[in-house]
């Protein structure tokens, strides 16, 4: 095995350039998206006061929960201490923070007051669990700093395993803090599971494992770097493990809400008749999402890069759409005020709320996306982040 | 069910002027409003308190809706409308416009029976909107109201989705020719507040004053008011009782 050497991505070149023209764009177009929604109001979105969350929500949580998963490479260096992941475990750390930041610029630019953000960061209801997620994410860049700084500067290399364990933990409560987040709203049965929990948990491994793929892979090519097969397989193929796991849990959360009568309602809306919802369920998340992804990686197909890319960004859009059909079907589905009657009222009351997300709330999502690779790219051009080589006789500890 | 509400409301009303009276010696803010303010509901003002005073949770203030009278919710509705300045959005959709009551029509699949009736903040005693809030802003006062300070919402909405009885708006433009008594800001939710602003005053909230006697206002901590009377004699149920968030809006009919 060849000595492993970190070295930064060459800033002065037009591919640099390029893609940091390119990112910068889409997350200018993100911000010039919510200035629009907030100057005028909520009005100019899909958004009503049944859909309360809309699309901004779904890109949002998606890059938050990517980010807590993003760092499992890193977890499985230096707390499951395998040598495999370690040359991965920078990249794993920065990509972390980088997808919680645009997740969290998207969340801060849909509030209603963005510019209250100083209330939320000084005024505190410690029952809520807002409050958890606001200290969670700060707590999460802070020890992932620490983390990262550990494993990139030699003297303090000794303290790696410690702090790798603490951004551990960290990200398991903050990725049950997400959760939570829907897991506890008494009122609305979609949410009302504590399953959510452990499901968001084992959905950040499935997403930010994919995008730390789509990422790895790109960079590279992009850069001219050798990666190998060796990396490349190791996590196509936990890859998988993660998507079955998901689609596990999936199946557990409906299987469970059809048994209690109470939930029945929403998972028949869901699984049979919930129109779009029903139609992303099944043909977006289940099959686009899960299942052709687990075709492609576990076939002889797997072997081919591309499909490892595509399997990897399907897998994405169905995490998507797997947080569309639970953050906005779920609203989208009527609250029972009086069980087992008829209601009707002006208010929406007993309808399957109508829903359209609106271009400045995609342009918003997708400005989070930018967000995360522009940070990305600036931070594999000023620090060490990737490993100049990645090629089979570095990355494979028992290459010869 | 033939329940004296009118004359439940006259013994409350000889109390409270009997009351006042007492409070007119001691120069309090709430005999000052009855005398010049002549035919103002006034309620039960044992627990009556000037506006310098702390809002205390000795008081519990509450409202008893008879589904079972013939009554049109919708004078409630315009009640609301116009005492807090509603309905003035000119770019909103409909189901982005703010309504603090709305007037749920239930029926029973099964038996065909149906009815109609007011639904609005429940004002719970465990309300999930302030437990979710992550600034505070949606917060109940000690005598039970619960409201949002829009100095301190931030929209983030998550009261919205933790609310059982949907009561909330959030406000979806910029809105001009506000209230005085019901400032509304683009970017923050709203909801009934229980007209405090008029509860302060000495008044009755203004779908109550608006219902023809079938809502019926007061406080549930003291025995004696016409509503503890009311609900200790015919008993009241609340809307998704089962959640046990103990609301202070009791319905009777339901």
């Amino acid at each position: 095995m060849k000595k492993l050497h970190f070295l930064e991505v060459e800033g002065n070149t037009k591919g640099f350039f390029t893609f940091l023209g390119l990112f910068g764009l889409i997350s200018l177009i993100g911000i010039l998206a919510a200035y629009y929604m907030e100057h005028n109001g909520h009005w100019v979105t899909g958004m009503n006061n049944q859909i309360i969350w809309g699309t901004p929500h779904v890109f949002a949580i998606f890059l938050i929960v990517a980010a807590s998963g993003a760092l499992n490479v890193a977890s499985i260096s230096s707390v499951f201490a395998k040598t495999a992941y370690k040359p991965l475990a920078r990249l794993s750390g920065i990509l972390a923070i980088s997808l919680l930041s645009g997740g969290l610029v998207v969340l801060l630019l849909d509030l209603g007051r963005p510019d209250r953000l100083i209330v939320a960061m000084t005024q505190f209801n410690f029952v809520s669990i807002f409050t958890w997620n606001i200290l969670l994410y700060t707590g999460f860049m802070g020890i992932v700093g620490v983390y990262l700084w550990t494993m990139m500067d030699r003297p303090y290399n000794k303290l790696t395993k410690k702090a790798g364990m603490a951004a551990f933990i960290w990200r398991l409560v903050l990725t049950t803090g997400t959760g939570s987040i829907f897991g506890f709203l008494i009122a609305r049965e979609a949410y009302d599971s504590a399953l959510l929990a452990p499901m968001f948990i084992i959905m950040s491994f499935s997403f930010g494992l994919a995008f730390f793929l789509l990422f790895l892979m790109g960079s590279y090519k992009y850069t001219q770097r050798d990666l190998g097969d060796y990396i490349v397989n190791r996590l196509k193929n936990l890859l998988g493990v993660f998507v079955a796991a998901v689609l596990y849990f999936v199946l557990v959360y409906h299987l469970t809400n059809l048994y209690s009568a109470d939930h029945r309602g929403i998972t028949q809306f869901i699984l049979t008749n919930g129109g779009i919802y029903t139609f992303l369920f099944w043909v977006v998340q289940i099959v686009l999402g899960s299942l052709v992804p687990l075709f492609l990686l576990y076939s002889p197909m797997g072997k081919n890069r591309t499909m490892i890319g595509l399997a990897s960004g399907l897998i994405i859009l169905g995490g998507m759409a797997q947080l569309y059909v639970i953050i906005i079907g779920g609203q989208a589905y009527p609250m029972t005020l009086f069980p087992g009657m008829e209601v009707s009222s002006s208010f929406f009351d007993g309808v399957v709320a109508s829903y359209a997300p609106s271009l400045p709330e995609v342009l918003l999502g997708l400005g989070g996306v930018g967000v995360t690779l522009l940070l990305m790219t600036v931070a594999i051009a000023a620090l060490k982040f990737l490993p100049a080589s990645l090629a089979d006789e570095v990355a494979d500890p028992h290459a010869k | 069910m033939t329940i004296n509400i009118e004359n439940e409301k006259k013994d409350a009303m000889t109390t409270t002027v009997e009351s006042s009276r007492r409070n007119f010696i001691f120069g309090s803010v709430a005999a000052a409003g009855l005398t010049v303010a002549p035919g103002m509901m006034l309620y039960q003002t044992a627990n009556a308190r000037s506006l310098s005073e702390k809002a205390t949770s000795k008081v519990r203030w509450g409202m008893l809706v008879d589904t079972t009278k013939d009554v049109d919710w919708n004078k409630c509705v315009d009640a609301c409308n116009t005492e807090h300045g509603l309905g003035n959005e000119s770019k909103s959709r409909n189901d982005q416009k703010t309504q603090y009551i709305r007037v749920v029509d239930v029926k029973n699949k099964g038996t065909g029976y149906s009815m109609s009736l007011p639904v609005m903040c429940q004002h719970c005693e465990k309300p999930p909107c302030v437990d979710v809030c992550p600034t505070g802003a949606s917060m109940k006062r000690p005598d039970g109201i619960v409201l949002v300070d829009r100095h301190r919402c931030i929209g983030c909405r998550y009261c919205m989705m933790a609310c059982p009885y949907k009561a909330r708006s959030f406000v979806h433009e910029v809105l001009s020719d506000q209230k005085e008594n019901t400032p509304r800001g683009k970017g923050c939710v709203e909801s009934c507040n229980m007209c405090v602003n008029r509860i302060d005053n000495g008044q009755e909230p203004a779908c109550v004053e608006a219902s023809d006697g079938a809502i019926v206002f007061g406080d549930l901590n003291n025995p004696e008011s016409a509503i503890s009377k009311i609900l200790a004699k015919h008993g009241g149920k609340q809307i998704r009782a089962d959640l046990k968030l103990n609301p202070g809006v009791h319905y009777q009919g339901i």
